[in-house]
Protein backbone atom coordinates (compact mmCIF):
# COMPACT_ATOMS: atom_id res chain seq x y z
CA UNK A 1 0.00 0.00 0.00
CA UNK A 2 1.25 3.43 -0.49
CA UNK A 3 1.79 5.75 1.50
CA UNK A 4 -0.41 8.93 2.35
CA UNK A 5 1.79 11.94 2.64
CA UNK A 6 0.47 15.93 2.45
CA UNK A 7 2.51 18.51 0.97
CA UNK A 8 1.80 21.16 3.29
CA UNK A 9 0.34 24.44 1.02
CA UNK A 10 1.04 27.36 3.25
CA UNK A 11 1.77 29.50 -0.03
CA UNK A 12 5.69 29.50 0.46
CA UNK A 13 7.41 26.60 -1.60
CA UNK A 14 7.34 24.80 -4.43
CA UNK A 15 4.67 22.24 -3.88
CA UNK A 16 4.33 21.14 -7.07
CA UNK A 17 7.37 19.43 -7.55
CA UNK A 18 7.70 18.22 -4.16
CA UNK A 19 4.34 16.17 -5.00
CA UNK A 20 5.40 15.21 -8.26
CA UNK A 21 8.57 13.99 -6.73
CA UNK A 22 7.40 12.05 -4.03
CA UNK A 23 4.76 10.61 -6.65
CA UNK A 24 7.59 9.45 -8.69
CA UNK A 25 9.21 8.06 -5.54
CA UNK A 26 5.62 5.66 -4.65
CA UNK A 27 3.71 8.08 -2.55
CA UNK A 28 -0.12 8.77 -2.63
CA UNK A 29 0.25 12.66 -2.23
CA UNK A 30 -2.37 15.30 -1.47
CA UNK A 31 -1.22 19.16 -1.36
CA UNK A 32 -3.50 20.88 1.25
CA UNK A 33 -3.21 23.13 4.11
CA UNK A 34 -6.78 20.99 5.96
CA UNK A 35 -5.94 20.50 8.97
CA UNK A 36 -7.97 16.40 9.65
CA UNK A 37 -5.75 15.83 6.33
CA UNK A 38 -1.95 17.21 7.38
CA UNK A 39 -2.61 15.63 10.89
CA UNK A 40 -4.05 12.22 9.81
CA UNK A 41 -1.55 11.30 6.60
CA UNK A 42 1.58 8.99 7.29
CA UNK A 43 3.91 11.63 6.93
CA UNK A 44 3.54 15.71 6.48
CA UNK A 45 5.93 17.37 3.53
CA UNK A 46 6.95 20.80 4.58
CA UNK A 47 8.07 22.86 1.95
CA UNK A 48 9.58 26.43 1.78
CA UNK A 49 11.11 28.98 -0.31
CA UNK A 50 11.87 32.93 0.32
CA UNK A 51 12.61 34.68 3.43
CA UNK A 52 12.38 33.22 7.24
CA UNK A 53 10.16 35.71 7.96
CA UNK A 54 7.33 35.40 5.55
CA UNK A 55 7.89 31.67 5.35
CA UNK A 56 6.72 31.88 8.77
CA UNK A 57 4.08 33.48 8.95
CA UNK A 58 2.81 31.98 6.04
CA UNK A 59 3.03 28.52 8.35
CA UNK A 60 1.42 30.11 11.75
CA UNK A 61 -1.32 31.89 9.69
CA UNK A 62 -1.78 27.89 8.39
CA UNK A 63 -1.59 26.94 11.88
CA UNK A 64 1.60 24.62 10.50
CA UNK A 65 3.47 25.18 13.44
CA UNK A 66 0.71 23.58 15.51
CA UNK A 67 0.12 20.91 13.56
CA UNK A 68 4.08 20.19 13.19
CA UNK A 69 3.84 20.03 16.94
CA UNK A 70 1.01 17.72 17.52
CA UNK A 71 2.30 15.31 14.99
CA UNK A 72 5.39 15.23 16.30
CA UNK A 73 4.04 14.77 19.91
CA UNK A 74 1.99 11.82 18.56
CA UNK A 75 5.21 10.35 16.84
CA UNK A 76 4.11 11.17 13.50
CA UNK A 77 6.76 11.64 10.48
CA UNK A 78 6.81 15.76 9.53
CA UNK A 79 9.78 16.19 6.77
CA UNK A 80 10.87 20.03 6.42
CA UNK A 81 13.00 21.23 3.07
CA UNK A 82 15.34 24.10 2.73
CA UNK A 83 13.62 27.03 4.49
CA UNK A 84 11.14 23.97 5.71
CA UNK A 85 13.52 22.85 7.46
CA UNK A 86 15.08 26.91 8.22
CA UNK A 87 11.64 27.23 10.32
CA UNK A 88 11.55 24.27 12.47
CA UNK A 89 14.87 26.32 14.33
CA UNK A 90 14.30 28.34 17.38
CA UNK A 91 14.98 31.55 15.26
CA UNK A 92 16.02 32.70 11.66
CA UNK A 93 18.12 36.15 11.68
CA UNK A 94 17.56 38.32 8.48
CA UNK A 95 18.80 41.86 7.26
CA UNK A 96 19.58 42.20 10.95
CA UNK A 97 15.83 41.25 12.67
CA UNK A 98 15.46 37.93 14.75
CA UNK A 99 12.28 36.01 13.63
CA UNK A 100 11.30 33.59 16.07
CA UNK A 101 10.48 30.05 14.18
CA UNK A 102 8.69 26.52 15.48
CA UNK A 103 11.51 26.05 18.10
CA UNK A 104 12.03 22.22 17.32
CA UNK A 105 15.68 22.16 17.62
CA UNK A 106 17.36 25.01 19.22
CA UNK A 107 19.30 27.19 16.79
CA UNK A 108 19.55 29.80 14.45
CA UNK A 109 19.35 30.12 10.99
CA UNK A 110 22.16 33.09 9.86
CA UNK A 111 23.69 34.05 6.60
CA UNK A 112 26.01 32.26 5.26
CA UNK A 113 29.28 33.22 4.55
CA UNK A 114 31.14 32.59 1.94
CA UNK A 115 32.87 34.01 -1.45
CA UNK A 116 29.76 33.20 -3.44
CA UNK A 117 26.03 33.57 -2.33
CA UNK A 118 23.35 31.86 -2.61
CA UNK A 119 24.58 28.81 -2.25
CA UNK A 120 23.45 27.18 -5.85
CA UNK A 121 24.06 24.23 -7.20
CA UNK A 122 24.82 20.59 -6.39
CA UNK A 123 26.76 19.65 -3.33
CA UNK A 124 28.29 16.51 -1.70
CA UNK A 125 27.41 16.20 2.30
CA UNK A 126 29.16 14.40 5.44
CA UNK A 127 25.78 12.03 6.66
CA UNK A 128 26.53 9.44 9.53
CA UNK A 129 27.65 6.39 9.27
CA UNK A 130 23.96 4.85 10.05
CA UNK A 131 21.75 7.64 8.75
CA UNK A 132 18.85 5.98 7.43
CA UNK A 133 17.84 9.04 5.23
CA UNK A 134 21.09 8.48 3.33
CA UNK A 135 20.97 4.81 3.48
CA UNK A 136 22.28 3.22 -0.36
CA UNK A 137 23.63 6.82 -1.27
CA UNK A 138 27.36 6.98 -1.56
CA UNK A 139 29.77 9.96 -0.13
CA UNK A 140 30.03 11.13 -3.91
CA UNK A 141 26.53 11.76 -3.75
CA UNK A 142 25.03 15.48 -4.70
CA UNK A 143 22.05 16.93 -3.83
CA UNK A 144 20.72 20.42 -4.93
CA UNK A 145 21.12 23.20 -2.77
CA UNK A 146 19.77 26.98 -3.36
CA UNK A 147 19.69 29.37 0.25
CA UNK A 148 21.65 32.09 1.13
CA UNK A 149 21.20 31.20 5.27
CA UNK A 150 21.83 28.35 7.30
CA UNK A 151 22.42 26.95 10.31
CA UNK A 152 26.17 26.77 11.11
CA UNK A 153 25.96 25.68 15.25
CA UNK A 154 24.32 22.34 15.82
CA UNK A 155 23.53 23.34 19.14
CA UNK A 156 20.73 20.67 20.76
CA UNK A 157 22.49 18.99 23.91
CA UNK A 158 22.70 15.22 23.54
CA UNK A 159 20.31 13.53 26.55
CA UNK A 160 21.28 10.44 28.44
CA UNK A 161 18.19 8.41 27.68
CA UNK A 162 17.30 9.99 24.19
CA UNK A 163 18.99 8.61 20.77
CA UNK A 164 20.80 11.77 19.94
CA UNK A 165 19.90 12.83 16.53
CA UNK A 166 22.07 12.26 13.12
CA UNK A 167 22.99 15.52 11.59
CA UNK A 168 24.42 15.30 8.49
CA UNK A 169 26.90 18.91 7.21
CA UNK A 170 27.83 20.46 4.31
CA UNK A 171 30.62 22.98 3.42
CA UNK A 172 30.21 26.39 1.28
CA UNK A 173 32.69 28.85 2.46
CA UNK A 174 32.04 27.54 6.28
CA UNK A 175 30.83 24.05 7.61
CA UNK A 176 26.34 24.00 7.65
CA UNK A 177 24.01 21.43 8.73
CA UNK A 178 22.58 20.09 5.81
CA UNK A 179 20.20 17.36 7.04
CA UNK A 180 18.71 16.36 10.27
CA UNK A 181 17.12 13.04 11.39
CA UNK A 182 15.78 13.15 14.76
CA UNK A 183 13.12 10.72 15.88
CA UNK A 184 9.93 11.63 13.75
CA UNK A 185 11.18 14.90 12.56
CA UNK A 186 14.03 15.05 9.69
CA UNK A 187 14.94 17.83 7.31
CA UNK A 188 17.00 18.43 4.32
CA UNK A 189 18.73 22.26 3.64
CA UNK A 190 19.10 20.88 -0.41
CA UNK A 191 16.03 20.06 -1.99
CA UNK A 192 15.79 16.58 -3.00
CA UNK A 193 12.56 16.58 -5.22
CA UNK A 194 15.19 18.58 -7.25
CA UNK A 195 18.47 16.36 -6.85
CA UNK A 196 17.67 13.82 -9.70
CA UNK A 197 17.99 9.82 -9.08
CA UNK A 198 19.94 10.89 -5.34
CA UNK A 199 17.13 13.02 -4.40
CA UNK A 200 14.47 10.44 -5.34
CA UNK A 201 16.32 7.47 -3.16
CA UNK A 202 16.38 9.99 -0.05
CA UNK A 203 12.59 10.52 -0.51
CA UNK A 204 11.97 6.68 -0.89
CA UNK A 205 14.17 6.43 2.69
CA UNK A 206 11.61 8.50 4.25
CA UNK A 207 8.51 6.73 2.50
CA UNK A 208 9.86 3.48 3.86
CA UNK A 209 9.75 4.62 7.41
CA UNK A 210 6.19 6.07 7.34
CA UNK B 1 33.48 19.26 0.10
CA UNK B 2 32.93 21.98 -2.52
CA UNK B 3 30.32 22.77 -4.84
CA UNK B 4 30.10 21.13 -8.53
CA UNK B 5 30.79 23.50 -11.69
CA UNK B 6 27.15 23.34 -13.18
CA UNK B 7 27.01 22.04 -16.94
CA UNK B 8 23.61 23.27 -18.43
CA UNK B 9 22.22 22.84 -21.59
CA UNK B 10 19.89 25.80 -23.00
CA UNK B 11 17.34 25.06 -25.15
CA UNK B 12 15.53 27.66 -27.23
CA UNK B 13 12.01 27.22 -27.79
CA UNK B 14 9.68 28.69 -29.98
CA UNK B 15 6.54 27.56 -30.14
CA UNK B 16 6.67 24.28 -28.27
CA UNK B 17 10.09 22.91 -30.39
CA UNK B 18 13.61 23.70 -29.86
CA UNK B 19 15.53 25.83 -32.26
CA UNK B 20 19.25 27.18 -31.91
CA UNK B 21 21.27 29.25 -34.91
CA UNK B 22 23.91 31.26 -35.38
CA UNK B 23 23.85 34.23 -33.34
CA UNK B 24 20.15 33.87 -33.20
CA UNK B 25 19.33 33.61 -37.12
CA UNK B 26 18.93 31.33 -39.20
CA UNK B 27 17.17 28.92 -36.80
CA UNK B 28 17.13 25.19 -37.20
CA UNK B 29 14.57 22.85 -35.54
CA UNK B 30 16.46 20.75 -32.96
CA UNK B 31 13.27 18.49 -31.26
CA UNK B 32 10.72 18.56 -29.06
CA UNK B 33 11.97 19.87 -25.27
CA UNK B 34 10.31 17.87 -23.21
CA UNK B 35 12.23 14.49 -24.83
CA UNK B 36 15.17 16.57 -24.75
CA UNK B 37 15.20 17.49 -21.12
CA UNK B 38 14.91 13.68 -20.43
CA UNK B 39 17.58 13.05 -22.43
CA UNK B 40 20.06 15.79 -20.73
CA UNK B 41 18.83 14.79 -17.59
CA UNK B 42 19.59 11.30 -17.99
CA UNK B 43 23.06 12.25 -19.43
CA UNK B 44 23.83 14.04 -16.53
CA UNK B 45 22.97 18.02 -17.07
CA UNK B 46 22.97 19.59 -13.52
CA UNK B 47 19.94 22.47 -14.66
CA UNK B 48 18.01 22.63 -17.89
CA UNK B 49 17.33 26.65 -18.81
CA UNK B 50 14.17 27.25 -21.71
CA UNK B 51 14.43 30.30 -23.24
CA UNK B 52 10.94 30.57 -24.94
CA UNK B 53 11.87 33.18 -28.49
CA UNK B 54 8.13 33.40 -29.16
CA UNK B 55 7.18 34.60 -25.54
CA UNK B 56 7.04 38.85 -26.64
CA UNK B 57 5.21 38.06 -29.65
CA UNK B 58 2.23 35.06 -29.15
CA UNK B 59 0.55 33.18 -27.00
CA UNK B 60 2.47 31.70 -23.91
CA UNK B 61 0.07 28.64 -23.16
CA UNK B 62 2.41 26.50 -25.30
CA UNK B 63 4.92 27.58 -23.28
CA UNK B 64 3.49 26.89 -19.91
CA UNK B 65 2.24 23.45 -21.30
CA UNK B 66 5.98 22.18 -22.12
CA UNK B 67 7.12 23.87 -18.67
CA UNK B 68 4.60 21.84 -16.93
CA UNK B 69 5.61 18.51 -19.33
CA UNK B 70 8.84 18.57 -18.43
CA UNK B 71 8.69 19.48 -14.35
CA UNK B 72 6.44 16.06 -14.75
CA UNK B 73 9.21 14.05 -15.80
CA UNK B 74 12.87 15.94 -14.89
CA UNK B 75 13.68 15.87 -11.45
CA UNK B 76 16.39 18.53 -12.03
CA UNK B 77 16.13 22.39 -11.66
CA UNK B 78 14.65 24.04 -14.67
CA UNK B 79 14.48 27.63 -15.83
CA UNK B 80 12.58 29.40 -17.67
CA UNK B 81 13.18 32.91 -19.53
CA UNK B 82 12.01 35.00 -22.80
CA UNK B 83 9.22 37.74 -22.59
CA UNK B 84 9.02 37.98 -19.08
CA UNK B 85 7.61 41.41 -18.25
CA UNK B 86 5.95 41.53 -14.70
CA UNK B 87 5.81 39.25 -10.93
CA UNK B 88 2.90 37.47 -12.34
CA UNK B 89 4.69 36.61 -15.07
CA UNK B 90 6.51 34.85 -12.89
CA UNK B 91 4.19 33.75 -10.64
CA UNK B 92 2.59 31.65 -13.88
CA UNK B 93 5.81 30.18 -14.64
CA UNK B 94 6.41 29.10 -11.28
CA UNK B 95 3.03 27.63 -11.17
CA UNK B 96 3.53 25.74 -14.19
CA UNK B 97 6.88 23.92 -12.52
CA UNK B 98 9.79 26.47 -13.56
CA UNK B 99 12.02 26.53 -10.67
CA UNK B 100 14.05 30.18 -11.94
CA UNK B 101 12.65 32.31 -14.09
CA UNK B 102 15.07 34.48 -16.63
CA UNK B 103 14.74 38.20 -16.76
CA UNK B 104 15.89 39.97 -19.35
CA UNK B 105 14.68 43.19 -21.29
CA UNK B 106 12.22 44.32 -18.67
CA UNK B 107 14.36 44.46 -16.16
CA UNK B 108 16.60 47.05 -18.03
CA UNK B 109 13.71 49.24 -18.91
CA UNK B 110 12.50 49.47 -15.52
CA UNK B 111 14.94 47.61 -12.48
CA UNK B 112 12.41 47.77 -10.16
CA UNK B 113 11.00 44.16 -11.13
CA UNK B 114 13.82 42.75 -9.79
CA UNK B 115 13.58 44.19 -6.55
CA UNK B 116 9.66 42.92 -6.83
CA UNK B 117 10.13 39.47 -8.21
CA UNK B 118 12.92 38.75 -5.03
CA UNK B 119 10.75 40.50 -2.39
CA UNK B 120 7.67 38.20 -3.66
CA UNK B 121 9.25 34.74 -4.72
CA UNK B 122 12.86 35.00 -3.24
CA UNK B 123 16.14 35.90 -4.72
CA UNK B 124 16.93 32.48 -5.43
CA UNK B 125 14.03 32.37 -8.16
CA UNK B 126 15.49 35.15 -10.02
CA UNK B 127 18.58 35.02 -13.04
CA UNK B 128 19.06 38.64 -14.38
CA UNK B 129 20.11 37.37 -18.25
CA UNK B 130 22.39 40.13 -19.17
CA UNK B 131 23.09 39.71 -23.13
CA UNK B 132 26.67 41.78 -23.47
CA UNK B 133 29.13 42.73 -25.98
CA UNK B 134 31.84 44.13 -26.30
CA UNK B 135 31.44 48.12 -26.92
CA UNK B 136 31.66 48.44 -31.24
CA UNK B 137 34.43 51.58 -32.19
CA UNK B 138 33.63 54.80 -31.12
CA UNK B 139 31.45 53.99 -27.76
CA UNK B 140 32.43 53.04 -24.29
CA UNK B 141 31.52 52.08 -20.87
CA UNK B 142 33.79 52.13 -18.12
CA UNK B 143 34.32 48.33 -17.94
CA UNK B 144 33.99 47.84 -22.43
CA UNK B 145 31.26 46.02 -22.25
CA UNK B 146 27.99 47.10 -22.73
CA UNK B 147 24.26 45.50 -22.56
CA UNK B 148 22.68 45.13 -25.58
CA UNK B 149 19.12 43.89 -26.41
CA UNK B 150 17.03 42.33 -29.84
CA UNK B 151 19.32 39.29 -29.75
CA UNK B 152 22.51 41.49 -29.13
CA UNK B 153 21.38 43.89 -32.50
CA UNK B 154 20.95 46.88 -30.35
CA UNK B 155 23.01 48.70 -27.91
CA UNK B 156 21.91 50.24 -25.07
CA UNK B 157 25.22 52.27 -23.77
CA UNK B 158 24.71 50.43 -20.09
CA UNK B 159 27.54 49.10 -18.62
CA UNK B 160 27.43 45.44 -18.25
CA UNK B 161 29.64 44.73 -15.66
CA UNK B 162 27.95 47.84 -13.48
CA UNK B 163 24.57 46.18 -14.44
CA UNK B 164 24.85 42.91 -13.59
CA UNK B 165 26.21 44.33 -9.53
CA UNK B 166 23.53 46.18 -9.67
CA UNK B 167 20.62 43.54 -10.37
CA UNK B 168 22.64 41.82 -7.90
CA UNK B 169 22.04 44.32 -5.26
CA UNK B 170 18.72 44.32 -6.53
CA UNK B 171 17.82 40.84 -5.75
CA UNK B 172 19.41 38.91 -8.78
CA UNK B 173 20.10 35.94 -7.44
CA UNK B 174 22.29 34.59 -10.22
CA UNK B 175 23.83 35.98 -13.29
CA UNK B 176 23.59 34.60 -16.66
CA UNK B 177 25.76 36.39 -18.94
CA UNK B 178 25.21 35.99 -22.55
CA UNK B 179 28.37 37.21 -24.93
CA UNK B 180 26.66 38.32 -27.26
CA UNK B 181 30.01 38.76 -29.59
CA UNK B 182 31.20 35.20 -28.40
CA UNK B 183 27.20 33.51 -29.40
CA UNK B 184 27.34 31.17 -32.27
CA UNK B 185 30.90 31.54 -33.25
CA UNK B 186 32.27 27.96 -30.96
CA UNK B 187 35.20 30.29 -30.61
CA UNK B 188 34.89 29.98 -26.60
CA UNK B 189 33.67 32.14 -23.84
CA UNK B 190 34.44 35.86 -23.16
CA UNK B 191 36.89 34.96 -20.52
CA UNK B 192 37.70 38.38 -20.02
CA UNK B 193 33.94 39.50 -19.87
CA UNK B 194 33.07 37.09 -17.48
CA UNK B 195 36.23 37.91 -14.99
CA UNK B 196 35.00 41.55 -15.19
CA UNK B 197 31.86 40.41 -13.82
CA UNK B 198 33.03 37.74 -11.01
CA UNK B 199 35.34 40.70 -9.93
CA UNK B 200 31.96 43.13 -9.07
CA UNK B 201 29.25 40.49 -8.19
CA UNK B 202 29.32 38.28 -5.08
CA UNK B 203 26.27 35.92 -6.84
CA UNK B 204 26.44 32.94 -9.04
CA UNK B 205 27.40 34.01 -12.90
CA UNK B 206 26.67 30.91 -15.57
CA UNK B 207 28.90 31.61 -18.53
CA UNK B 208 27.30 31.41 -21.75
CA UNK B 209 27.83 31.94 -25.75
CA UNK B 210 30.71 30.88 -27.81
CA UNK B 211 31.27 27.12 -26.39
CA UNK B 212 32.63 25.21 -29.17
CA UNK B 213 35.25 22.73 -28.00
CA UNK B 214 35.74 20.55 -25.34
CA UNK B 215 38.82 23.12 -23.88
CA UNK B 216 36.46 26.07 -23.94
CA UNK B 217 34.49 25.20 -20.62
CA UNK B 218 37.58 25.21 -18.33
CA UNK B 219 38.65 28.53 -18.75
CA UNK B 220 35.09 29.86 -18.69
CA UNK B 221 35.60 28.26 -14.94
CA UNK B 222 38.64 29.63 -14.17
CA UNK B 223 37.79 32.92 -15.22
CA UNK B 224 35.09 33.18 -11.81
CA UNK B 225 32.18 30.92 -13.89
CA UNK B 226 30.02 28.89 -11.52
CA UNK B 227 28.26 27.31 -14.18
CA UNK B 228 28.62 27.03 -18.31
CA UNK B 229 26.12 27.00 -20.13
CA UNK B 230 25.78 25.93 -24.35
CA UNK B 231 22.60 25.08 -26.53
CA UNK B 232 24.12 23.98 -30.19
CA UNK B 233 26.85 22.29 -29.49
CA UNK B 234 24.63 19.76 -27.10
CA UNK B 235 21.96 19.64 -29.42
CA UNK B 236 23.61 18.76 -32.54
CA UNK B 237 25.48 16.25 -30.63
CA UNK B 238 28.98 17.57 -30.95
CA UNK B 239 29.94 17.45 -27.77
CA UNK B 240 28.19 15.15 -25.05
CA UNK B 241 27.28 16.08 -21.29
CA UNK B 242 29.61 13.70 -19.50
CA UNK B 243 32.58 14.40 -22.30
CA UNK B 244 32.29 18.45 -20.80
CA UNK B 245 32.22 17.07 -17.26
CA UNK B 246 35.32 15.01 -17.99
CA UNK B 247 37.30 17.63 -19.49
CA UNK B 248 36.47 19.69 -16.80
CA UNK B 249 37.35 17.00 -13.65
CA UNK B 250 40.41 17.03 -15.72
CA UNK B 251 41.10 20.67 -15.27
CA UNK B 252 40.69 20.11 -11.64
CA UNK B 253 36.75 21.65 -11.02
CA UNK B 254 34.52 19.66 -9.64
CA UNK B 255 31.78 18.29 -11.34
CA UNK B 256 28.68 16.28 -10.03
Amino acid sequence: MSKRVVVFDYGFGNVRSAERALAHAGADVEITADFDEAMNAHGLLVPGVGAFAACMRGLTEARGDWIIGRRLSGGRPVMGICVGMQVLFSRGVEHGVETAGCDEWPGTVEPLHAPVVPHMGWNTVKAPQDSALFAGLDAEARYYFVHSYAVRTWELEPAEHLRAPQVTWSHHGEPFVAAVENGPLWATQFHPEKSGEAGARLLRNWLETL
Amino acid sequence: MSLAVRVIPCLDVDNGRVVKGVNFQNLRDAGDPVEMAKVYDAEGADELVFLDITASSGDRETTYDVVRRTAEQVFIPLTVGGGVRTAGDVDKLLRAGADKVGVNTAAIARPELVREIAERFGRQVLVLSVDARRCPEGTSTPSGFEVTTHGGRRGTGIDAVEWAARAAGLGAGEILLNSMDADGTKDGYDTEMIAAVRKEVAVPVIASGGAGGLGDFAPAVASGADAVLAASVFHFGDLRISQVKDALRQAGHPVR
